[in-house]
């Protein structure tokens, strides 16, 4: 079971809901909770665990050999602006680069041969029953999406179907969101209750219905705000899983990073309404 | 020498573009005719990605030894420019094209990296 | 003219709401530009009138000719994106998926494949209920915020203050430190960083901080929810003495944003209490900090 979590806007709580969900599905089960917000992976700072392995992870891009006769085909092919030409020699922008390969195999001189470039680090946690894997994208990359894929792929070979898994996305409904949602059986869009979250939120919906995908709503901080988005998910037939109340406290505990030890005792109730609606207990074939 | 600008406008009294990579137009000035030569950036303004790097492999198509802009050059532009031995003068977002290659040849612009 | 771009790397630290409340004080005399494309939610207070739509085209995607594939399938064997896919026999491009990097147009023995700038978003010259002039955009869902859209929104705020000799033009930032970011500093006179005192809070403003830095752009800094931790607001105090960093004000946890937000207002109309003192305060520091 893949359950990928994700919301219109950054700083709705999609990362306590993450977090507190694999937490809290941890002491049935034994989930994976995976971070696929590469840029800001923040997990980290609510889940605490043992590091069991670490390992670096690589794109493909073109590296020029200096042997060519700079006919200039390589820069003109490239739609990037990762190739270009200084003077008499060829200068690689691997962060720009796409790892397309055009450059590299219709280069009639095979000047540009394609080598792997470190992009960012994948590790592996484990604490009792709780699974995590997190990627960091390295300072200075601009691409998050071949990171997320990748790191989608390594949880896929590791972890089988028993396994409950915990997808926190990046914000927002660019592509990055794409590829992490991606193959999700289940999506839970994070969403406060006023009017920049019910336009964020339209937005999201928008992307998930497009790519097919089934999806439900958690609204946080509810009590603040308006009914909109209730009434929103009402008309256009969106489940509301839960409703986690505005408290200041889980905004200090969040703050601190001490949410799962001191916090987890305010969302049970609602961590537990999650589950059966999801009927995890019958996926996971455990009790 | 010749010397390349990121400008606003085509001619000696544009105001320098504080943006390098999707500068408006690039000026090249010979110092030994003392002649101005526009070009229209517009099309590696309208690249989605890379107009930085772009607008770089553009002024190295021209040949200048120094490039004089605003803010300066991001890292990709920057790497593409000092691979090709240029020069970089920035902080002369405020100034028109004339006053900062006034300002060049009394050495008050900073020199990049 | 001066151009202030208020910035904040993680969402949700009240951004917009400063923004507005700004944008509010400043009036007519503003022009404001919303490059926050990704969550433009700063239209939710200042309701602006539209008055003129453009197209706005995103990167390449390419297109299959039926008429003239001849179906040989090369296409899709040089994919890297796996964004070919054959259907009842007949080549086609998911255009989700696709990078738009041309491989496949380059190889086409037909020539049946074309490259087309995507229409992904509409960019938008409205008035606000401010009485200033607004550029703002919106994306469609699945679409990328670009250094190009953010340059697009920002040159024609840029334009418009220029022909109606408007003293600044206020930009609502994009989040993180990509390209959009960098789009949005350039050619800026001053930085505002809205941060608030939470781990990530602090990391996401020493990451936003170096960027800056490279630009030689000065700024200054509003620590918003300051009293949810008063531990970690120290810090980023400490760090902003470090570097420089004027510390313009820091304003308390308050749902009065968000109440007022709720009813379409700014914080400075729906509460008289002290943050409207505040951000008042922010603003007459901002406006001597960047005169000049």
């Amino acid at each position: 079971m893949n359950i990928a979590i994700a919301s219109g806007k950054g700083g709705t709580g999609k990362t306590t809901l993450s977090t507190s969900l694999a937490t809290f599905l941890s002491q049935t089960y034994e989930p994976v909770l995976v971070d696929l917000d590469v840029e800001e992976p923040n997990t980290g700072l609510l889940v605490r665990g043992d590091e069991v392995h670490a390992q670096d992870m690589f794109k493909l891009v073109p590296e020029w050999t200096g042997n060519c006769s700079l006919c200039g085909q390589c820069r003109d092919i490239c739609n990037f602006n990762a190739v270009i030409q200084t003077g008499s020699s060829i200068t690689i922008l691997s962060d720009l680069c796409h790892s397309c390969h055009a450059c590299s195999e219709l280069c009639r001189e095979s000047a540009l041969p394609m080598v792997q470039e470190r992009i960012g680090v994948l590790k592996r946690f484990r604490s009792a029953q709780l699974h995590r894997v997190e990627s960091i994208l390295d300072v200075g990359q601009d691409q998050a999406t071949p990171l997320i894929a990748q790191t989608k792929d390594y949880v896929s070979e590791h972890f089988d179907d028993h396994f409950i898994k915990i997808y926190d996305c990046p914000p927002g409904t660019a592509c990055a969101v794409v590829e992490a949602v991606k193959g999700a059986d289940y999506v839970i869009l994070v969403t406060e209750p006023t009017p920049f979250g019910l336009y964020d939120l339209k937005l999201a919906v928008e992307l998930i219905r497009k790519m097919g995908l089934e999806f439900g709503v958690v609204v946080n901080r509810s009590g603040i705000g308006n009914d909109d988005v209730l009434k929103y998910c009402r008309d256009n037939w969106i489940p509301i899983l839960a409703k986690i109340p505005n408290d200041r406290r889980i905004a200090e505990y969040h703050s601190e990073g001490t949410l799962i030890s001191d916090g987890l005792q305010f969302l049970e109730g609602h961590l537990g309404a999650i589950e059966n609606y999801l009927d995890l207990s019958v996926v996971a074939g455990a009790g | 020498m010749r010397i390349a600008f990121s400008s606003e406008g085509d001619s000696w009294d544009s105001m320098v573009d504080p943006r390098f990579g999707r500068a408006r137009y690039l000026l090249l000035l010979d110092e030994a005719t003392n002649e101005l030569t526009a070009y229209d950036n517009s099309a590696n303004c309208a690249e989605a990605h890379g107009a930085g790097p772009k607008t770089a492999q553009s002024i190295l198509d021209k040949n200048p030894q120094v490039l004089i802009t605003g803010n300066g050059p991001g890292r990709n532009a920057d790497t593409v420019l000092s691979a090709g031995g240029i020069q970089v003068y920035v902080g002369a977002g405020r100034m028109t094209i004339k006053e900062a290659y006034e300002a060049y040849k009394q050495d008050t612009l900073t020199k990049n990296g | 003219m001066r151009e202030i771009v208020i910035i904040s790397g993680k969402g949700g630290t009240g951004k917009t709401s400063v923004m507005a409340s700004f944008s509010y004080l400043g009036g007519k005399d503003l022009v404001l530009a919303d490059c926050d494309v990704d969550a433009a939610d700063l239209h939710m207070l200042m309701q602006p009138r539209i008055e003129t739509t453009a197209d706005y085209f995103g990167g390449l995607k390419a297109r299959i000719d039926s008429d003239h594939c001849k179906n040989c399938g090369l296409c899709k064997d040089v994919c890297r994106f796996d964004s070919i896919s054959v259907k009842e026999g007949i080549h086609g491009v998911d255009a989700m998926v696709c990078e738009g990097c041309g491989y496949c147009q380059r190889v086409c023995p037909a020539e049946a494949i074309s490259m087309h700038p995507e229409h992904v978003g509409d960019v938008y010259i409205s008035q606000s209920r401010v009485g200033s002039s607004m550029v703002h955009a919106r994306l469609n869902a699945g679409a990328d915020n670009s250094g190009k859209l953010v340059s697009q929104v920002k040159s024609e705020a840029k334009r418009i203050a220029m022909e109606l000799d408007r003293k600044m033009v206020l930009i609502d930032g994009s989040p993180g430190i990509g390209c959009p970011v960098i789009s949005s500093l350039t050619g800026a006179d001053y930085v505002v960083l809205v941060t608030e005192p939470t781990q990530a809070g602090l990391h996401d403003l020493e990451r936003i901080y170096e960027l800056i830095k490279s630009f030689n752009i000065p700024c200054g800094c509003i620590v918003n929810k300051f009293d949810i931790n008063i531990k970690i607001t120290r810090r980023i105090k400490a760090f902003m003495h470090t570097k420089g960093i004027e510390f313009i004000a820091k304003i308390p946890y308050d749902e009065g944003f968000t109440e007022a937000m709720t009813e379409g207002l700014t914080i400075l109309e729906y509460d008289q209490n002290g943050i409207s003192t505040i951000l008042r305060n922010s603003w007459e520091r901002i406006k001597v900090l960047t005169q000049g």
